[in-house]
This record gives C-alpha cells, sequence and structure tokens, in this order.
C-alpha cells in the first residue's frame, strides 16, 4: 500500500522529516560556537588584529549550520538555493566596492 | 486515490489556483526565500554601512562598544539560537501529526523572544539612564564622551538593534499566530507551509543577530 500510494498520488506531499537528533546536534553545536566567541574574546589583546576575522569566522560557520539544518537549504530546491545565493552575492558585491573606496581614499587639503 | 485517505487521514490543502500539493508548497517556500533576500540585503546594507564608519572613525567606535555589556548580548545569543531550535522541532512534530508536543515548541519559542525582548529592554533604559542617546541626542557632557560624534556609534547601534528587535516582535506575533492555528488543528503531515515559512523567517532573524552580536558587543 505504501508502495502504491508514493507512486501515484501528486497531490500527497512526502515531506523531509529532519530527525531529532539532527536538531540537537546542530543546537550543541551553535550553542557550542557562541561559548567558543566569548572565549576568544577573552583573548583579544593577544590576537590583536585577528580578533575580529575570528570572530566574524565563526560567526559565519554558525550562518552556515542554521542555513542548511535549521532554514532546509541542506534538503531545499536548487530554485531556492539560487534565491539566496544571489542576496548573498549582491552583500558582497556592495562590500567590495565599499572596501575599494574606501581603501583608495587620498586625503587632499586644498591650497586655497 | 481512496488508499492515500487510508494512508493519509488528512487531506492535502490545495488552493484552486495550484495544480496540486507540491507546486503550491514549492511556490510558497520560494515566495518566502525571495522575501529573505530582500531581508539579507536590508540587514546588510546597514552592517556595510557600519563597517565604512568603523574604518573612518575605528577610535571612538571602539569607545562606543566599551559602554556595551557583552554577558547582556552573549545571553541574548544563548536564548535566541535556543527559539530557533524549538521552532526548527515544531515543523517536525506537525509533519509527524504530534500536534500537541508542535504547540508546547512553538509556545517555548514565543517565549524566547520575550525573554530577548525583555534583555533588550534593560540595556536600552541603562544606556538611556546613561545619557547614550542616538546621533546628536547622545549626552555628549553627561557620558564624557572622548569623542564629539561619539552618537554616530549609538545611532548605528539604536538603528541596528532597533530594527532587529521590531523583526523579533513581529516573528513573536506570527508564532503566536501559528500557535492558535496549530491548537485549532489547522496543521497537519499535508499541511505545514505556513510553520514552514514563518520558520524561515525566525531563523534569518537568528542568523542576523548571529552576525549583530561579535559586531556590536565584540569587535570595538
Amino acid at each position: 500500500m505504501a508502495n502504491h500510494n508514493s507512486n501515484n498520488a501528486a497531490n500527497v506531499l512526502h515531506p523531509h522529516i529532519t530527525p531529532m537528533s539532527t536538531y540537537l546536534k546542530v543546537a550543541g553545536v551553535l550553542f557550542a560556537l557562541t561559548f567558543l566567541t566569548v572565549i576568544a574574546h577573552q583573548f583579544h589583546v593577544q590576537l590583536g588584529a585577528f580578533a575580529g576575522p575570528i570572530a566574524f569566522l565563526i560567526a559565519a560557520v554558525k550562518a552556515a549550520f542554521v542555513l542548511m539544518y535549521f532554514m532546509h537549504l541542506k534538503d531545499d530546491t536548487n530554485m531556492n538555493r539560487m534565491i539566496f545565493s544571489t542576496g548573498f552575492f549582491f552583500l558582497i558585491v556592495l562590500l567590495l566596492f565599499s572596501v575599494v573606496d574606501i581603501a583608495t581614499r587620498v586625503t587632499e587639503v586644498s591650497p586655497l | 486515490m481512496s488508499t492515500d485517505n487510508i494512508t493519509h487521514p488528512h487531506a492535502a490543502h490545495v488552493s484552486h489556483h495550484f495544480k496540486d500539493a507540491n507546486q503550491e508548497y514549492d511556490a510558497g517556500k520560494q515566495g518566502i526565500w525571495l522575501f529573505m533576500v530582500t531581508e539579507i540585503l536590508m540587514f546588510g546594507a546597514v552592517l556595510v554601512g557600519y563597517g565604512i564608519f568603523h574604518a573612518i572613525y575605528p577610535e571612538m567606535f571602539a569607545e562606543g562598544a566599551s559602554h556595551l555589556d557583552w554577558k547582556m548580548g552573549f545571553v541574548n545569543t544563548l536564548v535566541l539560537i535556543f527559539s530557533s531550535f524549538t521552532m526548527a522541532i515544531s515543523i517536525s512534530l506537525v509533519q509527524q501529526n504530534k500536534t500537541k508536543q508542535a504547540a508546547i515548541a512553538l509556545a517555548t519559542t514565543v517565549l524566547c523572544g520575550a525573554i530577548f525582548m525583555c534583555i533588550k529592554y534593560f540595556e536600552y533604559s541603562h544606556k538611556f539612564h546613561l545619557g547614550l542617546y542616538p546621533g546628536h541626542f547622545l549626552d555628549v557632557a553627561k557620558v564624557g564622551a572622548q569623542h564629539a560624534n561619539l552618537g554616530m556609534y549609538f545611532g548605528f547601534y539604536f538603528a541596528m538593534t532597533g530594527l532587529h528587535g521590531l523583526h523579533v516582535l513581529i516573528g513573536m506575533g506570527l508564532i503566536t499566530w501559528l500557535l492558535i492555528r496549530t491548537i485549532r488543528g489547522d496543521f497537519h503531515s499535508q499541511y505545514w507551509i505556513p510553520i514552514e515559512g514563518v520558520g524561515i523567517f525566525w531563523h534569518i532573524v537568528d542568523l542576523i543577530w548571529i552576525f549583530l552580536f561579535p559586531l556590536l558587543y565584540l569587535v570595538g
């Protein structure tokens, strides 16, 4: 009966049910990474210029876990992955051109 | 089709303008992802703006960040991650027709949102008490600010956390609506797209906070 059912019915949804153990593991990883962010912050004097990039790297890993498992992009259609990627892509474009702008500015004093 | 009704006691909920349940589900989810792109770009623009002015006035931003208590931000991060977890499991539970447990998970999510907003309220009222207002409203003399433009940092702080807080409030409202509909028995193994859509919205709110926490509280 189950076979027959999955074959014929376009009108029946067959949800991909993420098991509870996966959600528990992901939540565990996210909690651990939050603690890691704060632990890394305790050494921000020693880390110097690396403190910022390390904090954002951890945040990016956390974001990837949320997107993949909580927002189900791992099991989603390519169309939805593409939609998310375009938003992310244009954000990178904005960031990149802003960085280029700020980094190449020359301070000029008017002789007048 | 009669066999479907035996294995699936709940019929798929299909509006007349959709071909079938799968098309309705895909269309709904695609719409939510398009909405998420606008959210990413809106918060992204403010984030890039923060980055630009941080690069121009690094010392002033460091002074601003020193006024924030990272412990408050840390607790709020944990609260939001836990609420994302309960939101995610509510979908699984509804898909398995465990309506009662799903309702408990959704109620926990709203409760976590309320805890987040309470902590935010204490943070804000403490800032106001010290005279730390956004922009030119900042009381430079009372604060004893070393930089005359410290108000810019708090302009960013209140705009970013305020916009985020507004999303948390809207999310809490939407999840309350889901909770009522779940208790009413509207959702089951064949119809749960509203929970999934609001869930994606709630997770992006969590996602934005994941970046706001190090940006505002840690990297000064």
